[in-house]
């Protein structure tokens, strides 16, 4: 199937739904948004905590509730939405090629493309634990999905290696639902998450965090049984003697985010290796013309109102840019 | 008279406000609170050396539906000492799709009064 579009947005998260709302505000006729999984709204239909929208809204919502209010204004629209559709490629002249079960492989030409999928989470490959490779560890975020969206348990007994934001929001998830979450090991001196999550997600349920402590070993051959933590020194590297095991059923990682660039790879936009993200203009556009990046694919974020906010944007630079090829 | 502080978890910012507070005829009394940088940090601090509580975040089982969860969310903060008990009510319920976001799901959860209502459509 072919398809010719003004503007595709590739991913259907709170960044591609503000940008594709605003280019319709702006008078773009002929929008599209692309999502890989089954329902728009992305990353935060599994962060179904509260403390998004105080910016955006003016009230707390959970995020669930953040994406709900989107999609519901995109229902609004004549914006036409893919979902359950995996984008393959995108070329610098912003030919999309995306694949789904109903359509098989499509061909999308784009006068503008927004660039809007997200972030990944760093692995344990990318952290280079020695030890052997059982099953029962997690990026804290697969978790949450397992939780909030399948209803699937990781594990019971579970230790926590970073303390970003989502490894600090699963300590407590894990804990409500019956789990016993021993502990949370950061590398460095200080917590990577913020202070209210420390507060509610681990002071309200007695959860430790251990500072400048780290994973040194993993243990168990099917199942991971153990961890070895080690004090570190300011280099970072484990002081001898400082070894203590931690016997567990369940290891969730958090330790990072790194902007999906992919697609923007294969486009031949250039990256920042600072940000991992695209180099952008003023007005979000990317080095390719009229390929514009928002939300956690440009930059990882703290809060998803900002996100919204320079989504809306890259949104209005597409919808101008259009305007002036067409003009 | 007692000062506690109190680290803000309603937005992000985290304030770390001051609370003044002494038992008065037997009842926690707040006397000043300081450094909060807005109303919902007053309220939360307030509350906080008083009778803490918490908005109580969850899911449940949801047939019929394009996922095997519904998010819900306590319409109201409920106090810290009943999120187990709530959380037992919250797993024991199954709900039917459709269900549009704001509906009720469970009617005073665990006799604090407050309503356990959808975070989604589903």
């Amino acid at each position: 199937m072919k398809m010719n579009v003004d503007v595709a947005v590739i991913g259907g998260g709170p960044a591609g739904l503000a940008a594709a709302i605003e280019c319709r505000k702006n008078g773009v006729e002929n929008i599209l948004v692309i999502e890989r999984d089954r329902q728009l709204g992305g990353i935060l239909n599994q962060c179904i905590h509260p403390g998004f929208g105080l910016h955006v809204f003016g009230e707390e919502l959970t995020g669930p509730e953040y994406a709900q209010r989107y999609i519901n204004m995109l229902a609004e629209t004549d914006i036409k939405t893919l979902t359950d559709t995996m984008v393959l490629s995108l070329s610098p002249e912003r030919v999309i090629r995306a694949v789904n079960t109903v359509f098989g492989v499509v061909e999308i030409h784009a006068k503008a493309v927004v660039l809007a999928m997200g972030c990944r989470e760093r692995t344990r490959g990318m952290l280079r634990i020695p030890g052997t490779r059982p099953s029962g560890i997690y990026t804290a975020g697969t978790a949450q999905r397992l939780v909030n969206i399948e209803g699937l348990m990781p594990g019971k007994n579970t230790v926590i290696l970073g303390s970003g934001d989502i490894g600090l929001i699963m300590a407590r998830r894990m804990t409500l639902e019956g789990a016993k979450v021993s502990g949370v090991y950061e590398i460095m001196p200080k917590s990577g998450g913020l202070k209210r999550n420390i507060v509610q997600c681990l002071n309200d349920f007695g959860i430790p965090l251990h500072l400048s402590r780290t994973a040194v070993e993993i243990h168990g051959r099917e199942r991971i049984e153990g961890i070895t933590v080690a004090s570190v020194d300011e280099n970072l590297s484990p002081i001898k003697g400082t070894e203590e095991y931690v016997e567990c059923d369940t290891l969730l990682l958090s330790v990072g985010l790194i902007p999906e660039n992919e697609l923007s790879r294969g486009a031949g936009i250039i990256i920042d290796p600072k940000t991992k993200g695209p180099v952008c203009e003023t007005g979000f556009e990317t080095s390719v013309p009229g390929i514009f990046a928002c939300g956690n694919v440009f930059k990882v974020y703290d809060l998803v109102d900002n996100v919204t906010k320079d989504s809306i944007l890259a949104g209005r630079s597409a919808a101008e840019y259009v305007k002036n090829i067409t003009a | 008279m007692q000062t506690t502080k109190v680290t803000c978890v309603i937005c992000p910012v985290g304030c770390t406000i001051e609370v003044d507070h002494e038992k008065i005829d037997g009842k926690e009394t707040v006397i000043e609170v300081r450094n909060n940088k807005c109303p919902r940090g007053y309220k939360y601090a307030s509350a906080e050396v008083i009778n803490p509580e918490r908005v109580l975040t969850s899911t449940v089982r949801l047939v019929g539906g394009s996922a095997a969860r519904l998010s819900v969310k306590s319409e109201k903060p409920v106090p810290k000492t009943s999120l187990f008990d709530c959380m037992k009510e919250i797993r024991r319920v199954s709900v039917a799709s459709p269900v549009r976001m704001g509906d009720v799901i469970i009617k005073n959860v665990a006799g604090t009064g407050v309503d356990i209502i959808a975070t989604h459509n589903g």
